[in-house]
């Protein structure tokens, strides 16, 4: 019974608190950073194809020459569970129905075995980012309280979800709730952590861009 | 000059804008920018992680921009900062960063990192945390004229041993002329070919040019410390000049950063657009070369490979011309691995070589170009920035390495046929 309780406020109360904190904070952010605006550039612009903020923010999806053979497992690794996580969010069925719900717009979802499939791959991805930064001398160095902690709030949401989905470990019920807060607190805390790149990586991309296209380097 | 904290801490917020902020809160800590980094990948020390550089200025950003920043600044949980860091940070921001801006090209999130380190570098000098050997050079361009205590009675020594050596008159001050040249004090002092080879090829192309009595000196190491004001009096010579002899065109010397100061820097230091183009002397025979005005005789047969200056290249956008006009001149080209847009650093680029207590570490970060001089074994190596060439040279002679190092306008200069019907 107080599992049921604890699904159901996790469901309602607390998906409207998380998902309020979310947008509040998203925006408040955005305003934030890029409130604080630029300087013009008066320097005589040299026009090349390809050198703009719109192309860097697509050219760098994809690594520099030598890049890919200096660090493998930041790219294959960050590739990997890049694009799982956005499989696994936007196109397991239960998740678009959430989306239906509350926004009304929907789409086709992927087989839940092959969602399942990605999931696994997904969590072994993020392990293998995982022992890299522990390994690698220059990740170790880098690293802070919250890159462990985002790691941990990346994670929970995938394993909750999976154990949830196969009736392991908890009661289904209990194991759902648990995956709906893991995603709340994920939720929650993505705009004030280094997870907010997901917002801020198209701006810095265009920024680089935009900068180094003014004179005409494609970068 | 009084530098302080409180001023430097002052420039910083200054200096913070939506780009800073927006890399600051892009940064995943993932450290490719190290694989980028020739101090990094020579020493393997974790610590000359391009971002990790920025540091000092990343909590200041969080402290004073971000609510939660100035939350945990209030209950003492961020640490404010202090004179003892800065002055910890001097070696990061200044000895093992030249500005060479590969990190900025390989960040996966698009950080652009090297325009923080270049305002880092504001707060960096203002705060007085600057090396001496950069804050000596600034002293003398502003004072005398030029970071190697250069006067014009040197320039005009220069002149005259130039027009002794190859007969053709220097022209100083000649206001309507298309072209004022500009030199680094380098040139002036150990590559005096390099004027004898635009008076040569002005000559050839039929263009008029001249020097400025007031603006001969080009590099700015205002910019290189980190100091816009200075760097704005420095530039602003060159504007009057430009603007009083009434010139089209101000040619920047075979000098990386000169052409960044001037090219890009320069019309943001001063305030206003430019009345006059502003163009790297390789831009200027490359549009010779096109206009058909650069005829060249024969070839090198040696085996030679080019070094891209980075200011030039990466962050200048002028790739392509310098490999056009090897191709009118060598037979035997081989580019290093890398070649172009992603090339490596001398090491002693962005005032670094005027560092002295850096050169252990620059010569430790020449074992990169020497890898890559050893992949291709060129008979000489042929540049376009004088200060590349002294750190190249000096990268060689400390690895007991014989090898000729030279620059391309002179070396074009050198295919260039006398005049027919005159001595």
């Amino acid at each position: 019974m107080d599992q049921l309780l604890l699904l159901t406020w996790a469901r309602g109360t607390g998906l409207n608190l998380a998902l309020s904190i979310f947008v509040l904070g998203v925006i408040w952010r955005l305003i934030e950073i890029y409130s604080l605006g630029r300087k013009q550039d008066l320097s005589a612009p040299r026009d090349v194809p390809g050198a703009s903020g719109w192309h860097t923010i697509f050219r760098r999806s994809v690594p520099p020459p030598g890049m890919l053979k200096a660090s493998p497992v930041s790219y294959i690794g960050g590739y990997v569970f890049h694009v799982g996580l956005a499989v696994v969010i936007f196109l397991f069925a239960p998740h678009i129905e959430l989306i239906k719900n509350l926004l009304g717009l929907s789409w086709p979802g992927l087989p839940s075995q092959m969602v399942d499939f990605i999931t696994v791959v997904t969590m072994a991805a993020m392990v293998v980012v995982l022992i890299d930064r522990i390994t690698k001398p220059v990740k170790r160095f880098l690293s802070t309280f919250g890159d462990w902690f985002t790691w941990t709030l990346t994670f929970l949401p995938l394993l909750t979800g999976w154990l949830a989905v196969h009736h392991l470990l908890l009661p289904y019920t209990l194991m759902l709730a648990l995956h709906i807060l893991s995603v709340e607190l994920l939720l929650i805390c993505l705009p004030f952590t280094k997870l907010f790149h997901a917002f801020t990586v198209f701006g810095s991309r265009w920024y680089n861009g935009a900068v180094n296209g003014h004179k005409g380097v494609p970068v | 000059m009084s530098a302080s904290l409180d001023k430097g801490v002052r420039v910083l917020k200054e200096v913070i804008d939506a780009p800073i902020a927006s890399y600051f809160n892009s940064c995943v800590h993932c450290g490719l920018c190290a694989e980028a980094c020739l101090f990094y990948t020579e020493t393997g020390d974790p610590k000359y992680t391009p971002i990790h550089k920025l540091e000092p200025l990343r909590r200041l950003y969080n402290q004073e921009y971000t609510l939660l920043g100035r939350l945990a600044k209030m209950v003492g949980l961020s640490k404010p900062v202090t004179d003892a860091e800065l002055a910890e940070w001097q070696e990061l921001v200044y000895n093992s960063c030249t500005l060479c801006g590969r990190c900025s090209v390989v960040c996966p999130v698009g950080n652009d990192i090297v325009y923080m380190v270049r305002k880092f570098r504001e707060g960096m000098s203002a705060s007085g945390h600057a090396p001496d050997g950069l804050k000596g050079a600034v002293t003398r361009t502003v004072n005398i004229g030029s970071p190697m205590g250069i006067k014009l009675p040197a320039v005009k020594a220069q002149m005259k041993h130039v027009e002794a050596d190859y007969g053709i008159e220097i022209p100083l001050d000649l206001e309507g002329a298309e072209y004022l040249v500009m030199l680094s004090s380098m040139e002036i002092i150990n590559f005096p070919e390099y004027l004898g080879a635009i008076a040569k090829i002005m000559r050839h192309a039929g263009k008029t040019w001249t020097l400025c009595s007031e603006a001969f000196e080009a590099t700015n190491a205002g910019m290189q410390i980190g100091n816009s004001d200075l760097a704005r009096v420095i530039v602003k010579r060159i504007v009057d000049g430009a603007e009083k002899l009434k010139v089209k065109t101000v040619i920047s010397p075979e000098c990386g950063h000169a052409y960044t100061a001037l090219r890009w820097e320069g019309a943001n230091l001063v305030g206003k657009p430019f009345t006059f183009k502003v163009q790297h002397i390789i831009e200027v025979l490359e549009e010779f070369r096109l206009a058909g005005l650069l005829k060249t005789e024969g070839m090198e047969t040696d085996r030679l490979t080019f070094h891209d200056p980075c200011q030039l290249a990466r962050r200048g956008g002028v790739i392509q011309p310098q490999r056009n006009l090897m191709a009118m001149i060598a037979k035997d080209f081989h580019e290093m691995p890398d070649a172009g847009f992603m090339n490596w650093c001398c090491g002693g680029g962005g005032g670094a070589s005027a560092i002295e207590e850096g050169e252990e570490l620059r010569l430790e970060a020449f074992k990169k170009k020497k890898s890559q001089l050893d992949a291709v074994k060129p008979k000489r190596l042929v540049t376009a920035c004088a200060n590349c060439r002294i750190v190249i040279e000096e990268g060689l002679e400390h690895y007991q390495m014989n090898l000729p190092v030279v620059g391309l306008t002179e070396t074009i200069a050198e295919h260039i046929p006398d005049p027919v019907g005159k001595d």
